[in-house]
């Protein structure tokens, strides 16, 4: 089954934290503040695949990706 | 005094009068009609104004070096720098310290020598190490508060927001707070007013340069729970940090977080007096204040960087030869309207806002998250006392501008 993954790209990710203060839940950075999903990334639900977009929308170093994957 | 300017985008001049007063049609006319404008002025300068351009820019560290970020600076040169570290030892460490030639690094560094010098920085700076500041941020923003609520009145510049960065800043260096004003002095002589003041900029940058080192071997006796101590302690490929290396970066500390900060949290300020539903948002809404502090940061960003070409280039059919020097214009950026619906209107709750207020790239600011909370805490406990408040009277609120634009004395009334 197919689901829809946040991704972070750590080449681009310059540690903005923004992604970190939209969703706490969705994202942790490091002591450098540089991103990563929390866990498998995975978007549980329509609620979860918003506010990955808002993130995505919010990044300025454009590094934050939804894919589609399978599980 | 200089001759007006005719034409923005061949003649411009960041420290007209007009351009500090209101840069934002200027920024518009240039974005438009020719969006990489250029100045004799100054020594003169190329100025990118669109989004896309400043974001390609900026993460060309290739040809845009960071050794000189300042319109006219007295930064050394890469190589000088490189050599600092491959041939510190002791007896050269006087020598290099004793003539503050050291530089500003991480932010007049690039790769190889910023890599490591940033990765030391970033850490006490993360979101979780500055949170450890917000009490007595609080704290001081209340007493700030204390000082002037009865009056009816204050300068919600040189009163309030001029007096918070320093004093944080401080508290982290392990310096006492009665040093803030002199702190203030010294870096708006290097950054602001010693932009067009060669020799008034060399003495502040005198002044900062004697006062960190003197602060460094204190440090050395005995240390403490502070930066300073901190980048004493740390080692990079375990070996000590040079010192002149320390030394910049002490300096970088105080030039680049108390005029940048102080400005945004005036021009918030500023905006807030003037836009009862936007206090009132921010009031019925707590929660929406880091959303908020962002907007602010978009619509009024205070920091114009600079880079330096540092090989023969191109950008968008533009020959740009070596030696330039680019000014990037983060602040007319964040304005464009090819990225950001509606600009020039501030949005509180804005969704789409990936405003490059802090830079873009490997330069993005080590100290955006102490920023950050610091205008959140400032607009919070402000709010809290003085929820009701607008300009004394608008045309006379002065601004600084240039690299750096924020109010710089703004009367602001409130029923007492």
């Amino acid at each position: 089954m197919k689901v829809k993954k946040v991704k972070v790209d750590s080449e681009k990710c310059q540690g903005h934290n923004r992604c970190y203060a939209l969703a706490p839940g969705m994202f942790k950075v490091d002591d450098y503040g540089y991103a990563q999903p929390q866990g498998d990334g995975v978007l549980a639900d329509e609620d979860d695949i918003e506010l990955a977009q808002r993130a995505v929308d919010n990044c300025p170093e454009r590094a934050i990706y939804i894919v589609e994957e399978e599980e | 005094m200089a001759e007006p300017v005719k034409d923005w985008t061949a003649d411009y001049d960041i420290f007209a009068p007009e351009y500090i007063k209101n840069p934002f049609p200027i920024w518009d006319e240039i974005r438009e009609k020719c969006p990489v404008a250029h100045t004799d002025r100054w020594g003169g300068s190329f100025m990118p104004t669109r989004y896309e351009d400043l974001f390609n820019i900026a993460r060309d560290i290739e040809h845009f070096s960071s050794r000189d970020v300042l319109v006219a600076s007295v930064m050394p040169a890469p190589e000088d720098e490189e050599r600092m570290r491959a041939e510190w030892d002791e007896d050269e460490n006087e020598v290099m310290v004793q003539q503050y030639n050291v530089g500003a690094p991480p932010i007049t560094s690039d790769p190889p020598v910023h890599t490591w010098a940033r990765k030391l920085l970033l850490p006490p700076f993360s979101a979780n190490a500055v949170a450890k500041y917000e009490d007595e941020t609080r704290e001081l923003c209340r007493e700030l508060i204390d000082g002037f609520i009865d009056k009816g009145t204050a300068d919600g510049a040189g009163d309030y927001a001029q007096q918070i960065p320093p004093r944080v800043i401080a508290s982290m260096l392990g310096i006492p707070k009665d040093m803030a004003g002199t702190f203030t002095e010294w870096v708006r002589g290097f950054l602001e007013l010693g932009l067009t003041n060669p020799e008034l900029r060399e003495q502040s940058a005198r002044s900062i340069f004697e006062f960190m080192n003197a602060q460094i071997q204190e440090r050395k006796e005995k240390p403490g729970d502070d930066l300073v101590s901190y980048l004493l302690q740390a080692k990079v490929d375990g070996e000590p940090v040079p010192e002149p290396h320390i030394l910049g970066t002490c300096f970088l500390l105080m030039v680049a977080g108390i005029d940048t900060t102080w400005s945004s949290i005036g021009s918030a300020l500023w905006h807030l007096a003037q836009h009862p539903d936007d206090r009132r948002k921010i009031i019925e809404q707590p929660e929406i204040i880091g959303n908020a502090v962002e907007e602010l940061l978009r619509a009024y960003s205070p920091v114009t960087m600079a880079r330096y070409v540092a090989a023969d280039t191109e950008y968008a059919g533009c020959p740009i030869p070596e030696g330039s020097k680019v000014l990037m214009n983060f602040p007319a950026a964040n304005r464009d309207p090819r990225v950001f619906e509606d600009p020039d209107k501030v949005i509180l709750d804005r969704e789409k806002n990936p405003h490059i207020a802090f830079g873009v790239g490997i330069h993005r600011c080590a100290g955006s998250n102490l920023a950050r909370m610091e205008m959140k805490v400032a607009i919070e406990e402000w709010l809290k006392r003085i929820p009701d408040f607008r300009l004394a009277d608008p045309a006379s609120v002065t601004w600084a501008g240039g690299q750096v634009r924020g109010p710089r004395k703004m009367m602001v009334v409130w029923p007492a």
